[in-house]
């Protein structure tokens, strides 16, 4: 059966979820194979096998992981060895570049920010905020598709997963491209924003970072991931990692909860597809109110306290 | 250091469409066209850059001819010189296309850096950037936050998940910035006064030696099938917190299952 390759998203091995949704869909077109570039394989492992990667090409090692343009080449030469039918990826930053390049290495397409791939290889697409769905299909070569977190769902089929080891030789211009150094910034327990079924945001209304603890505590008792605008980063009230917006995050999840948050176009270019929007905010005039499922017109320093006491009570 | 900052033309999707009193329909004309946004951050950097180290500021843009406007706007915050690449062949080119034009371009100016904005905000596939630099054979410093140069010697702190990678690479290379690199300037009255006469270079396919059918909609390697615009959200439920609010919010929570 032909290869379906899913380029595998992950931190030193931990795999994030997106991974196993691509795995999931991989299996509509044929066998899914995974792609594991950089370090931490052995932990990585048993996820793959568990949601079907019935082979795991692996390039590891310091060449790999300390070149910004590697793992393109690296998915390169699969696609050359492979002849896969389609090429999934995240559709995150890095990974999106990493497709692309692979793409115009190998003769492929691209298509971004896919939300469903349908009979064909046919891509569904949200554009323009939610308000279009878009159909395209990728015309010459090899189709790299670039998948949205949590726009589909993962579910096991465990697979004997077949390690086959990839080593490249990396063009110049990739080996000059040197990573000196990794600086982590945020360590927190709650869910990853682009993976997180609720998402608690707070802006400019917050009014301070000490403040963001009443977000913080909402978005613990729900479960939830935070997230913040803009105007709560720049301030330097919010690690810019959980921006949400047209230059922050793109999230759809379950549940998106924004608070102190007015609504400008480009915050409203990362949320407005998430299905169930909940807005706090003192302006009733707040063009945010547009999306909203269920607003609350009101002072969040109130709102929001006895909205968690609720949700805490509601539990217990 | 002679630098090149990519600048495109995008629709103003934030303006207010209007119709038409005459006709009632969506009156085009008065959606702007607009330098988009993130192109900004990539003109300020490369000003900022030129005050540091000397040297030029060319901007580069790949767009029908309205898009001169976009190019007087990077010109009157500053930059010295633009080209424009101009085709009707170029209609329709997808990222790969565009990266293959715009290297090209690049290739006829003695570039010493550079530097794009992270993403456009019409098809916000933000893979341009990396492409170019793959084109090139130069090294993709992309998603940057912060761009040093010393020497020949460029670093930048790339935008990650959980921080950020400094990534250092000799000169010639490709950056393109994030929001948080820089502050763009307004441009002055005098700025945008000595725009009007600063040089200006149009290029065509022919003139970079570019094949018309490996480029614009003939050269795409993806193609829209359909589209159908989705309902509009429906109208929410808007309460007015008098205390009961949180309680009211919570039932709601309730109704559709999360609580
Ligand atoms: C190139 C570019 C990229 C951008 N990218 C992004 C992006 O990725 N994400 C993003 O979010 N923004 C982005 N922006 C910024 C965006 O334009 C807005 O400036 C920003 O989203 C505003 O954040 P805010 O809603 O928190 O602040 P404001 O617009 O100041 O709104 C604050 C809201 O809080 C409410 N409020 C205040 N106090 C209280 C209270 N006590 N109780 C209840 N409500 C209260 C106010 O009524 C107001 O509606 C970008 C801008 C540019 C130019
Ligand atoms: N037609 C174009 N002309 C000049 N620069 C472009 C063009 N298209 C994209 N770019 C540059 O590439 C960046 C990323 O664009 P994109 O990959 O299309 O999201 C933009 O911010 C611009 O700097």
């Amino acid at each position: 059966m032909a290869e379906v390759l899913v380029l595998v998203e992950h931190a030193d091995g931990d795999v994030k979820k997106v991974t196993l949704e691509l795995l999931t869909k991989a299996r509509d077109f044929g066998e899914p194979s995974a792609v594991f570039v950089g370090a931490g394989y052995p932990d990585a492992q048993a996820v793959l096998a568990e949601y079907g990667a019935a082979k795991v090409y692996v390039a590891e090692g310091a060449d790999v992981t300390a070149h910004v343009g590697a793992a393109a080449e690296v998915l390169a030469a699969v696609v050359e060895s492979a002849h896969p039918v389609a090429v999934f990826c995240a559709s995150s930053a890095s990974s999106r570049e990493t497709a692309a390049v692979a793409a115009y290495k190998t003769g492929g397409g691209l298509l971004t920010d896919v939300v469903d791939v349908e009979e064909g290889l046919v891509a569904r697409q949200d554009v323009f905020g939610g308000a279009t769905v878009v159909k395209s299909a990728v015309t010459a070569g090899t189709p790299f598709l670039c998948v949205r977190p949590n726009a589909l769902t993962a579910t096991p089929a465990p697979a004997e997963s077949v390690r086959e080891d990839v080593t490249v030789s990396l063009p110049e211009a990739v080996n000059a491209a040197k990573i000196v150094e990794s600086v982590n910034e945020v360590k927190s327990g709650r869910p990853e924003l682009t993976e997180a079924s609720i998402i608690v945001s707070g802006g400019r209304g917050m009014g301070s970072a000490d403040n963001f603890a009443i977000v913080e505590e909402l978005a613990d008792a729900l479960g939830a991931a935070v997230g913040a605008s803009r105007a709560a980063t720049d301030a330097g009230w919010y690690p810019h990692q959980m921006q949400v917006g047209q230059t922050g995050k793109t999230v759809s999840p379950q549940l998106y909860i924004a608070v102190g948050i007015s609504g400008a176009i480009q915050h409203r270019a990362g949320m407005q597809t998430s299905k169930t929007i909940v807005v706090i905010n003192k302006d009733a005039e707040a063009p945010i109110f547009e999306l909203a499922d269920f607003g609350v017109v009101g002072d969040l320093f109130n709102v929001v306290p006895a909205l968690t006491a609720e949700v805490k009570s509601r539990q217990a | 250091m002679n630098i090149v900052a990519c600048v495109k033309q995008v629709p103003d999707t934030w303006a207010e469409k209007k119709l038409r009193p005459d006709t009632k329909t969506l009156d085009r004309e008065s959606v702007d066209a607009v330098l988009n946004e993130l192109d900004e951050y990539a003109v300020e950097e490369a000003l900022r850059q030129q005050e540091a180290h000397g040297g030029t500021v060319t901007i580069l843009t790949m767009g029908p001819a309205k898009a001169l406007q976009t190019v007087r706007k990077a010109l009157s915050m500053g930059a010295d010189a633009a080209v424009q690449v101009t085709d009707d062949g170029l209609a329709g080119s997808c990222a790969i296309g565009t990266a293959r034009v715009l290297a090209a371009a690049i290739g006829t100016l003695d570039a010493d850096l550079v530097i794009f904005g992270s993403e456009a905000t019409d098809a916000r596939t933000g893979v341009v950037p990396a492409l170019v630099a793959a084109v090139l054979g130069r090294p993709q410093l992309t998603l940057a936050a912060k761009v040093e140069v010393d020497g020949t010697t460029i670093r930048i702190n790339r935008i990650t998940d959980t921080g950020y990678d400094v990534v250092e690479a000799q000169l010639p290379a490709v950056v393109s910035v994030v929001e948080k690199t820089n502050e763009p300037r307004y441009p002055s009255f005098k700025g945008i006064m000595a725009a009007k006469s600063k040089p200006l270079t149009t290029l065509s396919l022919a003139d970079l030696g570019i094949d018309p059918a490996s480029v614009g909609g003939a050269g795409a390697t993806t193609e829209v099938r359909e589209y159908a615009d989705r309902p509009a959200r429906g109208a929410g439920e808007i309460v007015t917190d008098g205390g009961d609010g949180a309680a009211k919010l919570a039932e709601f929570l309730h109704t559709r299952k999360f609580l």
